[in-house]
């Protein structure tokens, strides 16, 4: 994510503020159609994949949640997982705070749509303005989207058929890779990444389901900690 | 009612987070160690989620045809395709692969 640049006077128009939110609003939100199918395929009912777009609203801890559930794992480690993966969203409120400028009565609702692709427009824009109605309309269109995609992909799923034979089941994995793909920008994000990538699969067949993700977290202080120790 | 309590959980668990993104002072997450660690936490999740959801069948370990989606989606993303093609490209290939027999 780059840092807004200084000393620029005048806003952005309008227009192409709303063009650039609107694109990144449409092609992720219709992509909870994939969350949808995905769910109904766990065994989610079509309420509960509503009910986590609706209120959860964060797509990696959605696929996450969803993914350790079909997984077998209980409720307590699934539910940690999907957590562990919002706790971007708090540096991204952060962030998102001193740029916007947030009046206190807004910010519980705003705060909602504090998520990767709200940040990455508003974050974009050279003033607070245009930043305002980056966050605004990406997140409404997106909003508006995944839960409509969510509830059409959990409806159709049955309708497909097997969610397998149409490849359904690469859509989870293909998001994280989507999401993960421009975080591995240093020699520390690609350390942290294969040693989870070891840890998650090695530990796999051994513990219970939602463990081993857990512990593949431990790869960032980890790895922080060996780049600390090194002179 | 397993599901239930997971989705509870991650409800008030995501919206917090979110939450005292905005809500707390700036300053008491700009800890640069903290900060590193919040940014290097989703690369770790993201990374073993990848690999266990493309490579396990429950509990096994297996290579399937979403491995091949999964190259497909790595490809699209090198050829910095939109996010919806590259999801489209893993789901296209690993049924392709599939109807194939692999």
């Amino acid at each position: 994510m780059q840092e807004t640049p200084e000393g620029v006077a005048e806003g952005r128009p309008r227009a192409a503020v709303v063009r650039d939110a609107l694109g990144v609003g449409v092609a992720v939100g219709l992509s909870g159609f994939a969350f949808g199918v995905t769910a109904a395929g766990a065994g989610i009912s079509t309420l509960q994949a509503c009910v986590l777009s609706l209120l959860v609203f964060t797509g990696a801890s959605q696929f996450a949640l969803v993914g350790a559930l079909a997984a077998g794992g209980n409720p307590f480690t699934a539910a940690a997982g999907a957590f562990f993966l919002g706790t971007r969203n708090a540096f991204y409120g952060l962030r998102l705070s001193q740029l916007l400028k947030l009046p206190r009565p807004v910010r519980p609702l705003a705060a909602h749509w504090v998520i990767d692709e709200t940040t990455a427009v508003a974050l974009a824009q050279p003033d607070r303005k245009s930043a305002r109605l980056g966050f605004t309309v990406t997140g409404l269109t997106l909003y508006a989207l995944w839960n409509l995609t969510t509830l059409l992909g959990a409806l159709g799923a049955e309708a497909i058929g097997d969610t397998r034979a149409w490849g359904l089941d690469a859509a989870g994995p293909a998001v994280f890779l989507a999401l993960l793909a421009p975080m591995l920008k240093t020699s520390t994000e690609r350390a942290v990444a294969a040693l989870a990538l070891v840890l998650g699969l090695g530990f796999l067949p051994v513990l219970p389901a939602g463990v081993p993700v857990l512990i593949a977290a431990l790869a960032a202080p980890v790895v922080l900690w060996m780049k600390g120790r090194r002179p | 009612m397993t599901v239930w309590i997971a989705i509870g959980l991650t409800v008030v668990g995501c919206y917090a987070v979110k939450l005292a993104g905005l809500l707390v002072p700036a300053g008491a997450l700009e800890r640069p160690l903290v900060r590193r660690l919040a940014a290097l936490l989703p690369v770790a999740l993201l990374a073993a989620l990848t690999a266990q959801q493309t490579f396990s069948t429950g509990s096994a370990l297996v290579v399937d045809a979403r491995a091949a989606g999964l190259a497909a989606a790595g490809l699209a993303l090198l050829l910095r395709a939109p996010f919806l093609v590259v999801v489209a490209a893993a789901v296209v290939v690993t049924a392709g692969v599939r109807a194939l027999g692999g």
